[in-house]
């Protein structure tokens, strides 16, 4: 029995060692210190880099930070709060269909909020559309956490007179900090893998870029469109791109949560 | 809503004009998910609009997708996104389940923690490097050894007919089991964790063995939560899209046989949106979308109403 | 899974530290100074001649110190964004249609870039490089006729190569696309059939095979599937090493596809290439000529809205069309005769910003 359970455990792993070693052996010769330094390089030519597309999504994962953190932490918050109103049900419904929705009618909405009025592709767009994804992961997570924070705390904070707000920001999410820094860090790097969002939004730039108005570079983007293309070299530099974006997203994993706890357990 | 704020349900009813504000702010934030939605949704609405004037509900009906003659019928790609998502789960379930138990109840300690964090980890791979995976290296191993072997032991089923392709329905389900296993198995686990020790104790002191403690006394006793852990699985492969399109063979068609190409909902988008030119071309995969999304609503609605606390807790940002 | 979160005090202090970081990154990028920005030409379109494009606009940027910001989305993708004026210019291997062109308003003008070739790729073990297929045969074999690779008309046109009975598995792009349209408007010049029964289009209802996302898609098929048939751009051939056929064409003769035979097309049809260069070259006349192949078109306003922008645009296509053509064949495209330059030069000097002519 127990044997099973562990061959069950051994065959679902399995994938994820099988995709990394893929993924090694296909990308790693093409990951140097030119590919984190450049500009993408001109076709049929060996050399240049991803640089701007590896700044491109920390940038709009910034932005999409800006709009879902706050968004989602704060209603999470709520939703903790104020456990039996109707909005509560309403609100944790709802961001579990956003977060089941597929992304790339994200990247459609924010096409038709942002990029049509405007005129013009933007790093803008495409960072309310990864916010808009990030939204629903930050908000469930912060629920769960500021409740798991103890009532005794509160109420301890309460009994010395400090008002419930003052409460909340300075008792009680302060101790869920960690575990909502996890909840954000795990949301970001869900998110940062995401090519269909970006398409119509972010666009993809081919040179450095810093003004939010401006089309903006991606690492999923560029992998695209190199993965697509018909040379050797492309190729290379696209599992190279792939690599460096799980190794990212699996680092900010790993940091997040060995961040939250080396006490971190399994109930 | 004032009146809601103002009266949290932990600590004593504060009359301060601080709690009140903080309150109203708070509400605006969850209020904020919901309208969100909503507006996601008319603006889906909106641009599917001309399709939906056009076909009506005979969109769903109808089984020819050609965009020479526009006409547009959406029946096999929600056919084919049901039955890939349900053969995933059929492979998903057991084997998350499998975990779970070994997490919950039978790994001792030090393994606990390392296979929990790597089966998370699986899940934080991006989909496309799944789906390239998924042409370079499933693929053709369905083709070549996993084919071969169930169609020697039931070739003679029509569900094993056809040829060798490695491509279709078989590969899109395998590879959605692989994405949504570590959902059920991060479910599983909380749910299972959830039932009371007492109840372990109880089945223990009348001399079960650890199996039938689990059989008996845990799983029963999280059973809405493992329904709900399904559900949430079933809508998250509902919704997958580029690993399917990699490996699925995209051909609009509903055949029985689990070896022949299909297509599924988010795959069709993701392969024509880009390309469409006609208005009602592109309004017609966007009503797709909107299919897709009430699909989503009701599994997400069905979860809901047969998930327990613990695991709907547990779902965090998976 | 349920975790819970002890949080001690130095990791209260790093979790504060970080959501500070998070939120300085958030706010701070956006406003760092965007310094002296050199123009930006953005455009969007097909897929096809990314390759080429990109390294048009990198030779570009350091040559005139504009820079052309070209993201591969697809054709149609490219002619959508056009009409919805949010980009400079779009790009397409299949030409908007008289119905586009009104939703677009004003002068529209499609400029040819270069030319690309599509050819049919196989997968049969044991059969090397440069079977022939007469036009006849591949539109029956598209549309579910033939079924078998040795079926006699095949046999036929490939005397002395032995060809197994084995089914044959048609592959086919699933995502809409340029190379599709140039492929379906030929089976639809070569076959009454086709053409009733399929038409043309970036996506058609193919009547049978499999369907692969993008070349890379359809290349990975073909390649690991045996006794498949597809199509690819000839680029994708030449550089994944693949096996291809050859053609037989308008003058009986079986065409081996090339950089050379596309160009012989281009010129075999150059009499019938209209003002507006809004044609496929498929099936045309001259002995040497490969049959299935198509411009590449970059779109703009023959009235540019901005006179800065607008003359740097055209500028930009001046270029192209003249010194970017030596490009084009190391990355495998086909450049535009000599006597089609000349026609677009005059195109060029039509385009005009408030009335005024930019070149």
């Amino acid at each position: 029995m127990a044997a099973l359970a562990a061959l069950c455990a051994a065959l679902v792993l399995a994938p994820l060692f099988l995709i990394l070693v893929f993924l090694t052996r296909a990308g790693l010769g093409a990951v140097n210190l030119e590919f984190f330094t450049s500009l993408p390089g001109p076709a049929g030519e060996r050399g240049g880099g991803m640089a701007n597309a590896i700044a491109g999504t920390v940038y709009l994962l910034s932005l999409a930070a800006v709009l879902g953190v706050p968004l989602g932490v704060l209603g999470g918050v709520f939703l903790a709060e104020y456990p039996h109103i109707r909005l509560t049900h309403l609100a944790r419904f709802a961001a579990d269909v956003l977060n089941g929705t597929p992304s790339i009618i994200m990247g459609l909405f924010a096409y038709i909020l942002l990029v049509l009025p405007l005129g013009h592709f933007s790093a803008l767009a495409g960072g309310v559309a990864l916010g808009v994804m990030l939204i629903p992961i930050v908000l469930r997570t912060t629920e769960e956490v500021v409740r798991l924070v103890p009532s005794s705390v509160r109420e301890a904070s309460l009994a010395l007179g400090i008002p419930q707000w003052r409460t909340t920001l300075q008792v009680v999410l302060p101790t869920a900090a960690a575990g909502i820094i996890t909840g954000i860090m795990v949301g970001l790097a869900r998110i940062a893998g995401e090519t269909a969002p970006l398409l119509f939004t972010a666009f993809g730039n081919r040179f450095w870029n810093w003004d939010p108005l401006k089309p903006m570079a991606a690492l999923p983007i560029q992998i695209f469109a190199y993965a697509i293309s018909p040379f050797d070299d492309w190729h290379r530099q696209a599992w190279a791109g792939a690599l460096v974006l799980v190794t990212m997203v699996l680092l900010v994993n790993v940091a997040a949560r060995t961040a939250a706890g080396r006490q971190l357990r399994l109930r | 809503m004032a009146s809601v704020v103002a009266a949290p349900a932990s600590g004593p009813v504060a009359a301060h004009r601080g709690d009140r504000l903080f309150g109203v702010v708070l509400a605006a934030a969850a209020l904020a998910v919901p309208l969100l939605l909503g507006g996601l949704l008319l603006a889906l609405l909106a641009g599917a609009w001309p399709a939906v004037q056009r076909f009506g509900l005979t969109f769903f009906a109808g089984s020819t997708w050609d965009p020479v003659t526009h006409e547009f019928g959406a029946l096999p790609f929600i056919y084919g996104t049901l039955v890939s998502s349900t053969l995933g789960l059929s492979m998903a379930v057991p084997l998350g389940l499998g975990v779970a138990i070994f997490l919950s109840e039978l790994a001792p300690g030090w393994l606990r923690v390392p296979v929990g964090f790597l089966v998370e980890l699986l899940a934080a791979v991006p989909s496309v490097v799944f789906g390239l995976w998924g042409i370079f290296i499933l693929v053709p191993w369905v083709r070549s050894v996993l084919t071969p072997l169930v169609k020697g032991a039931l070739g003679f089923l029509p569900l094993f007919d056809g040829p060798p392709l490695g491509i279709g329905m078989l590969a899109a389900g395998l590879i959605l089991a692989i994405m949504v296993v570590p959902f059920i198995v991060a479910v599983g686990t909380s749910v299972m964790r959830a039932v009371p020790t007492t109840q372990r104790e109880a089945a223990l002191a009348l001399g079960a063995t650890r199996w039938e403690t689990t059989r008996r006394a845990v799983l029963p006793y999280a059973r809405s939560g493992i329904m709900g852990a399904v559900f949430l699985a079933l809508a998250r492969a509902l919704g997958e899209t580029m690993a399917v399109t990699m490996v699925i063979g995209n051909v609009p068609q509903i055949k029985a046989s689990l070896l022949a190409p299909a297509y599924t909902i988010p795959a069709v988008i993701a392969n024509e949106f880009t390309e469409a030119t006609s208005d009602l071309y592109v309004a017609a995969l966007i009503y797709t979308a909107v299919a897709l999304f009430i699909v989503t609503v009701v599994v997400n609605a069905a979860a809901r109403l047969l998930v327990g606390r613990a695991a709907r807790d547990a779902v965090l940002g998976e | 899974m349920v975790m819970r979160w002890i949080s001690g005090e130095t990791t209260r202090r790093w979790a504060r530290a970080l959501m500070v970081a998070v939120a300085v990154a958030g706010t701070v990028l956006p406003a760092l100074p965007a310094g002296a920005q050199p123009i930006t030409l953005n455009g969007a379109g097909a897929t096809f001649p990314f390759p080429l494009y990109s390294k048009w606009s990198q030779l570009y940027a350091a040559e005139r110190g504009v820079q052309i910001n070209y993201q591969s989305i697809g054709s149609g993708g490219g002619i959508r964004q056009f009409i919805a004026k949010t980009v400079d210019f779009g790009a397409s291997d299949g030409p908007m249609t008289d119905e586009q062109i009104a939703q677009a308003g004003g002068r529209v003008l499609h400029i040819p870039m270069v030319a690309g070739a599509v050819v049919p790729v196989y997968n049969i073990p044991g059969v090397g490089q440069g079977l022939n297929f007469t036009p006849e045969v591949l539109a029956d074999i598209f549309l579910g006729k033939i079924t078998r690779w040795n079926d006699p008309r095949l046999a036929r046109a490939n005397p002395g190569v032995k060809l197994p009975a084995a089914e044959v598995v048609v592959v086919h792009r699933s995502d809409g696309s340029g190379t599709t349209a140039i492929w379906v408007n030929y089976l639809s010049k070569v076959s009454p059939e086709w053409k009733a029964r399929v038409g043309e289009g970036t996506s058609v209802n193919w009547p049978t095979g499999l369907g692969g996302k993008g070349n890379e898609g359809v290349a990975g098929l073909v390649r690991q599937t045996p006794y498949t048939l597809g199509y690819v751009e000839l680029a994708y051939a030449l550089t994944n090493r693949m096996t291809f056929g050859n053609v037989r064409n308008r003058a009986g003769r079986f065409i081996r596809p090339s950089l050379s035979t596309t160009t012989k097309a281009m010129e075999g049809a150059l009499p019938l290439i209209p003002a507006d260069y809004r044609v496929f070259f498929t099936h045309p006349a001259g002995r040497d000529a490969y049959p299935i192949a198509g411009f590449t078109w970059i779109l703009i306003y023959g009235e540019q809205p901005d006179p800065v922008r607008g003359k740097a645009l055209v500028e930009f296509l001046w270029w192209a069309t003249h010194e970017g053509q030596k490009y084009a064949p190391t990355l495998l495209y086909a450049p535009l005769p000599k006597s089609l330059v000349a026609r677009i030069e005059g195109t060029l000097k039509s385009v005009t910003a408030g009335g005024k002519s930019l070149l």
